[in-house]
């Protein structure tokens, strides 16, 4: 074994240690099977990485791919099969021996203390020490600005993570990461929450790293990421290995293929609805230091997609209109008429409905089971009584069909929304905006971190609604969603609209010129 | 790609429709009041030489005593529910017990307080104390939703103010002298009145919770408050109904003692805060919100209850008591969060 990786490395500031590239793969996982109470969660899986190389691991929610990144970061222990670094078998009991033992995992979500300084949070646990035995402040600064040095980061040590952005949080994890002088790097979906700028960045790092000798384990659910960053992919369904190939020689659809197991067609099943009258104009909307003079039209059965690169006020516009941070000034018209929207209430009362951004956060009752996540707005209107109890028997009816129509997997309503896949719980937070009957559909990322057939089980729907007559506004971090839904497309940038494209004039370059100005 | 076709099997579309059986937690925790009540029964036999639960008194006493507490406890897990957290009650008891109660003098009494306000009808000084804890609670509500400190600070400074203006209101007197309409508050039914009352409000409530709109709304704000605000909730509004209700509870809690003891004290209610709040995280309640029932609170109350009455029945020291009796708080919120791990394990 790499006895250099093995001990706590302290010092980083010079070279990077020579690498033994004699074995073929730095990491090797061999009949690999892990089960849970009623699970197999991993069904007899290998995975081999080169040094130097980005491996892509490829698969559906719930395939088995965290599993197996747990089991290879020491978090989960695995029943049978083993773990060869460097061609020899280790075992790996604890989230640290992987780390010493030179495995890195960067977490989807970032595990770094929040009220630490950048420094003390690379450096915990292996603090430089002055001559009294205490921790040497100046010495941990400059390691830290060398080991950025190396890096291309351009951060400073003394900040405190809290003021950093997610994008900015990261780059302190890679960091760390190396700073382990670690040969395998695991990244759990790192861009699913950082800007295009930001996405372009990290790759550069990654390529760094590649060219330093790194093995580096990539979970993604973007396929264009794939093929802008990785050499190699795996792909895993339900828990069994599938197969490794060259990124260079697929195509989009054969991944797709082995990932869902059957062919997804048609990824957008856009369709020609004939548009009604207006029922939602905005004009002149502007909140303060977040976006100015926003004015757009939506017509029943059009799809409006919004693109703009995150932070360009996308979202916020839909949060104003829906009234949860409520603009500055401007109209909004429903129908022609003027309404005035104080909070989510009256938005609903008017025939609203918006999916948020964030599963997690504005989402689901996390500790609720599915009955009560898609029942939680409807309680206003047609299934209370007078006397404020709630119709449940006509509720659970409808929801329960709902779940059916939406092909929610799970063994009954009961069962609490946690335990249910990322494209699940999306369905049942759509589902909860369905039954309150909107005539306006806000959807924010409707298909963000989510697989293949859910996606496209939710363009489905979304093309559906909209045959109904329901006015869609579909916000979109991925470009080819918004392209493939969209009857029109509306562009920011900073706070302001740039342009409206119709479908048959928008198409990347026309977007992105818009978004980037 | 022959190797993926090779491994591919047909996804299989059909959805698994096994029904799972569930059991509600509030079916356990009912098992260990059951099984403490055994324990107490069988060490009843060995060391006392006569039986714990065929004793009708002493079952009396136990649940009397669970009363006061259960009503109070009612309020705390909706509180609870909504992800707060109430340390006043306590002290709101005797502030309301000690307003209350000048309204609920008899003339014939020798030390009136306010000599013009004696043989007034009991819905008067009724109406009083729960006016005195419904407002209280509003002031806690209002504290945690406009000013946005802590539950736990806003509850803790009327824990500290109610208290003073308990004793600050009779300059520490103690009243009492009641006319014998109010005492029938605690004592009609041949003195199962308190046990009615706490059962009544423990019905009210759990329907409440479960089917109305107020209950959605509390496990809701207590489950994702910005979920719930998106879901068109006012959090202010419903937070501020939760805490004055729970308030108001107290202020019955309050009624039901004074008219049991037939006395008001300014140091009365001390710690009931923490058995409440004891009884609904024993009964399953998660103090993280969003979780928990009133049927679990009613048999966490009752569990403390059946513990206080089963120590004293096996002649056990005071100090032992509470020595167990913080253990048992311990192990019940032990117990219930590798419940909620395993939970999550499942899947």
């Amino acid at each position: 074994m790499n006895s250099a990786a093995v001990e706590e490395t302290v010092s980083v500031s010079g070279a990077t240690p020579p690498r033994d590239h004699s074995c073929e793969y730095v990491l090797e996982v061999v009949n690999v099977s892990k089960s849970f109470p009623g699970v197999l969660a991993l069904d007899d899986v290998q995975l081999k990485i080169r040094p130097g190389t980005v491996h892509a691991l490829m698969g559906e929610n719930g395939a088995g791919k965290s599993t197996l990144m747990k089991v290879i970061a020491g978090i989960y222990q695995p029943d049978s099969g083993e773990v060869k670094l460097r061609g020899e078998t280790i075992t790996l009991e604890t989230p640290l021996k992987a780390q010493q033992s030179g495995i890195a995992m960067i977490h989807q979500e970032l595990l770094l203390m929040n009220q630490m300084t950048v420094a003390e949070n690379i450096w915990i646990r292996r603090e430089p020490k002055n001559a009294f035995g205490f921790i040497d402040h100046s010495e941990m600064h400059k390691m830290t600005e060398d080991l950025f040095d190396r890096l291309n980061i351009h951060l400073d040590p003394d900040a405190e993570i809290s003021t950093l952005s997610v994008a900015n949080r990261q780059m302190v994890e890679i960091a760390k990461a190396v700073s382990f002088n670690s040969d395998v790097l695991i990244m759990d979906e790192p861009t699913s929450a950082i800007t295009e700028t930001e996405v372009a960045h990290l790759f550069e790092i990654i390529r760094g790293l590649r060219k330093q000798g790194i093995g580096i384990v990539y979970i993604t659910h973007k396929m264009s990421e794939l093929f802008e960053i990785a050499d190699e992919f795996s792909v895993f369904r339900d828990g069994k290995y599938i197969g490794t190939h060259a990124s260079a020689n697929v195509t989009r659809d054969e991944i797709i293929h082995m990932m869902v197991g059957r062919n997804v067609d048609q990824m957008f099943p856009k369709e020609e609805v004939e548009l009604g009258e207006v029922l939602l104009s905005v004009k002149n909307l502007t909140l303060e230091g977040v976006f100015n003079d926003v004015s757009f039209d939506v017509r029943a059965g059009e799809i409006l997609g919004f693109a703009g690169l995150v932070g360009s006020g996308r979202s916020n516009v839909a949060e104003a209109i829906f009234g949860v941070t409520p603009a500055d000034s401007g109209t909004v018209w429903i129908e022609g008429e003027e309404v005035h929207i104080k909070n989510p209430n009256d938005a609903i009362m008017k025939g609203m409905a918006f999916l948020t951004e964030d599963r997690k956060e504005t989402g689901c009752f996390l500790s609720l089971d599915i009955q009560e996540n898609i029942q939680s707005a409807v309680l206003h209107e047609n299934f209370v009584n007078g006397g404020g109890f709630v119709d449940q028997a006509k509720l659970n009816i409808e929801s329960e069909e709902l779940c059916r129509k939406l092909r929610v997997k799970t063994p009954d309503m009961e069962e609490a929304i946690e335990n249910l896949s990322g494209g699940n719980q999306q369905k049942v937070l759509i589902g909860r905006w369905l039954l309150t009957h909107p005539r306006i559909l806000i959807l924010d990322e409707p298909t963000r971190g989510i697989d293949v057939g859910a996606k496209a089980e939710i363009h489905t729907l979304v093309t559906q609604l909209a045959h109904k007559g329901v006015a869609v506004i579909m916000i979109s971090s991925e470009l080819p969603e918004v392209l493939g839904m969209s009857d029109r497309v509306l562009v920011m940038h900073e706070g302001r609209v740039t342009g409206i494209l119709d479908r048959s004039e928008a198409d990347q370059v026309s977007v992105m010129k818009l978004a980037a100005q | 790609m022959s190797t993926v076709d090779n491994t591919m099997k047909e996804a299989n579309d059909g959805q698994e429709v096994c029904k799972k059986k569930r059991i509600p937690a509030e079916v356990s925790i009912l098992l260990v009041l059951v099984g403490i009540s055994i324990m107490f029964e069988i060490l009843g036999w060995i060391f006392v030489g006569q039986s714990f639960l065929m004793n009708m008194s002493r079952l009396q006493i136990i649940i009397l005593q669970v009363s006061v507490i259960g009503i109070i406890a009612i309020g705390v897990t909706m509180i609870i529910i909504t992800g707060g957290i109430d340390l006043s009650s306590g002290s709101v008891v005797a502030m309301s017990a000690m307003i209350a109660a000048t309204f609920a003098q008899s003339s014939s009494w020798p030390k009136v307080i306010s000599p013009s306000l004696t043989d007034l009808p009991f819905v008067i000084p009724l109406a009083v104390g729960l006016a005195v804890g419904a407002a209280a609670g509003f002031v806690n509500g209002w504290l945690v939703t406009k000013t946005r400190i802590p539950p736990f600070i806003a509850t803790l400074g009327m824990m500290v103010s109610a208290r003073g203006v308990a004793r600050w209101y009779t300059d520490g007197s103690p009243v009492s002298g009641f006319t014998n309409e109010f005492a029938m508050l605690g004592n009609a039914l041949d003195r199962w009145m308190p046990v009615v009352i706490f059962i009544v409000v423990a019905i009210i409530f759990h329907v409440v919770m479960r089917y109305t709109r107020f209950g959605k709304f509390t496990y809701a704000i207590g489950a994702n408050p910005q979920a719930a605000r998106v879901s068109g909730i006012n959090i202010d509004r419903h937070l501020i109904k939760v805490y004055a209700i729970a308030g108001l509870l107290v202020g019955l809690a309050a009624m039901v003692a004074i008219a049991r003891i037939k006395t008001a004290q300014a140091g009365m209610g001390l710690m009931y805060e923490l058995d409440a709040i004891a009884a609904a995280v024993i009964g399953g309640v998660s103090l993280s919100g969003g979780r928990g029932r009133i049927a679990g609170t009613v048999i966490g109350a009752l569990i403390l209850g059946v513990m206080l009455s089963g120590f004293t029945f096996l002649r056990i020291d005071a100090y032992y008591q509470d020595i167990i009796k913080g253990a048992i708080i311990v192990t019940a919120v032990i117990i219930d969060q590798q419940r909620q791990n395993k939970r999550k394990k499942t899947t």
